[in-house]
């Protein structure tokens, strides 16, 4: 699996670290147990397509949204995703 | 058919021509009492169990492709019970005393190997950090040894002791921990639930299942028809997300790949099964030679068994950097499995809100040494309606308490567990 980084082209899979599922949005500070626990602990554990974030660390460090088909490994689109690491945290 | 000396003898006078099939590969019938989805390790041992244990004979394991073709036929083959939270404790020393008596329950050799599992350790925290993980075990009864560094020289002097970044100083053993033959589990396991009435029914895929009006399960559409059933089972380990999403329900659970890799054969070297403590690395030798060994899960969402380079490579290096010399072995084979990652690191054994369904998930890449356990707790689930006392804490609804099990403190983030 490589990825081509929009910024350094195609690198390998070694340079890259993975957050995961790109679907959930951290909730509010004001929205309700079950908003978070869903948020927290729930997945839809995709099998086929997949928006993911990457993060390129051995590279530009720029956070990459990734489309992957889980079932193949096969990457049909990367683009640039900045920001995205700060706000999972809520930060 | 029973296995022993004699009718080893007898088959050995007739040429061999003599042996019977180990178990019976069924055609499925319109209902049964419990269907089990998932012809695995965990599946076929749940309903053997239910069948030895809970008299419920009229039960149904359900494969899509042929027994064992999943987790139970790619793993690293390795048993042991030295877990230290509460929960997993008890629960896996229940699986390794079912181990210890499973040849004899089953009349099968399943080639259960007490060749004890050692975690190196490689520095002062770490020893700190084992020896507590050893206390742990000996006060709930399980066999620890905490060793020096002459101890581990005087067992395997072929490690790189002066590795001048992660110098060996010693380690964790569990002399009772060590391995078993993977397949021959499975067939274990069919063979003795078959000769009790258990229906093995292959090539059945579940495409859905079937309610009532008020959402109760009763039955699964198959591949092969549909089967009527008092309760369901899942026992499908990679795949439980998409088999739970048929009945509308959403897992904490992550599908992961996770790589195992054998060697060429050599000459007996690893006496035991053998962790590297300063990174990811597991290995122990098969009766054939072959070195079979593996480290991290790739650390992406897969359903693809089978990875990617970048954590072979991290692999092999762990293997090095305790074993220089193993970098003149070749590589003989590697291939992937699909792991049920679950959010704090341990087992889901539970009812779900879905009546006539029962989850048994979550065991992320160390189902295999769960086998006996996770089949005994699961059948009493199934059976009783409660869980068993040492499953008491593998409940779904743990994560919304925020009672979690996470042996090693990472939080929901099932790639790191």
């Amino acid at each position: 699996m490589r990825i081509v980084c929009p910024f350094c082209g195609e690198r390998e899979l070694g340079e890259f670290t993975y957050l995961g599922d790109a679907k959930p949005v951290r909730p509010a500070a004001s929205a309700s147990e079950d908003e978070v626990f869903d948020y927290v602990y729930l997945r839809d554990n995709v099998a086929g397509q997949m928006s993911e974030y990457w993060y390129h660390g051995g590279g530009c460090r720029a956070w990459l949204k990734v489309t992957r088909n889980t079932l193949t490994h096969e990457i049909s689109a990367v683009e640039p995703a900045a920001g995205v690491g700060a706000r999972k945290v809520g930060a | 058919m029973k296995y022993s000396i004699f009718s080893l003898a007898r088959a050995a006078f007739s040429g061999h021509k003599t042996w019977q099939r180990t178990w019976r590969d069924a055609s499925p019938k319109d209902h049964y009492d419990v269907v089990i989805i998932g012809g695995g390790g965990h599946g076929l041992a749940t309903a053997w169990f239910l069948a030895s244990e809970y008299g419920v004979r009229n039960v149904a394991v359900l494969e899509k492709g042929w027994i064992g073709s999943g987790n139970a036929g790619r793993n690293t083959t390795i048993i042991r019970s030295n877990y230290g939270l509460p929960g997993n404790t008890g629960f896996y020393e229940l699986s390794m005393k079912l181990w210890e008596r499973m040849e004899q329950d089953l009349n099968y050799n399943t080639m259960v190997s007490q060749r004890g599992v050692i975690n190196l350790y490689h520095s002062d925290a770490q020893r700190d950090a084992y020896a507590r993980r050893g206390n742990t075990m000996r006060i709930n009864g399980i066999d620890a040894e905490l060793l020096d560094l002459a101890a581990v020289r005087k067992m395997m002097p072929f490690l790189n002791f002066d590795n001048a970044r992660f110098p060996v100083q010693g380690g964790l053993l569990q002399r009772r921990g060590g391995t078993a033959r993977h397949d021959a589990v499975v067939w274990g396991y069919a063979h003795a639930a078959s000769a009790l009435g258990v229906d093995i029914i292959q090539n059945c895929e579940v495409s859905a299942f079937v309610r009532d009006a008020n959402g109760k399960v009763t039955g699964v559409e198959t591949t092969r028809g549909r089967i009527g059933a008092g309760k369901v089972g899942m026992a499908v380990a990679g795949s439980s997300s998409r088999v739970a999403a048929m009945a509308g329900l959403r897992l904490p659970i992550e599908s992961h790949v996770l790589q195992a890799f054998v060697s060429e054969a050599i000459k007996p070297l690893i006496p035991n099964v053998m962790t590297f403590g300063a990174g990811h690395f597991y290995v122990s030798q098969s009766d054939k030679g072959g070195l079979v060994f593996g480290g991290d899960i790739d650390g992406y969402n897969s359903y693809a068994q089978r990875g990617n380079l970048p954590v072979m490579e991290d692999v092999c290096e762990g293997g090095m950097a305790l074993m220089p010399m193993i970098g003149r072995v070749r590589l003989l084979r590697q291939w992937g499995g699909i792991m049920d990652m679950s959010m704090d690191g341990s087992p889901i054994i539970d009812r779900t809100p879905v009546d006539g369904l029962y989850l048994n998930a979550g065991w992320c890449y160390g189902g295999f040494k769960a086998t006996p356990g996770s089949g005994l707790v699961f059948a009493h689930l199934l059976a009783r309606d409660e869980p068993h006392e040492e499953a008491a804490r593998f409940r779904l609804d743990r994560f919304r308490r925020g009672a979690m099990i996470d042996e090693k403190g990472q939080g929901a983030q099932p790639n790191l567990h």
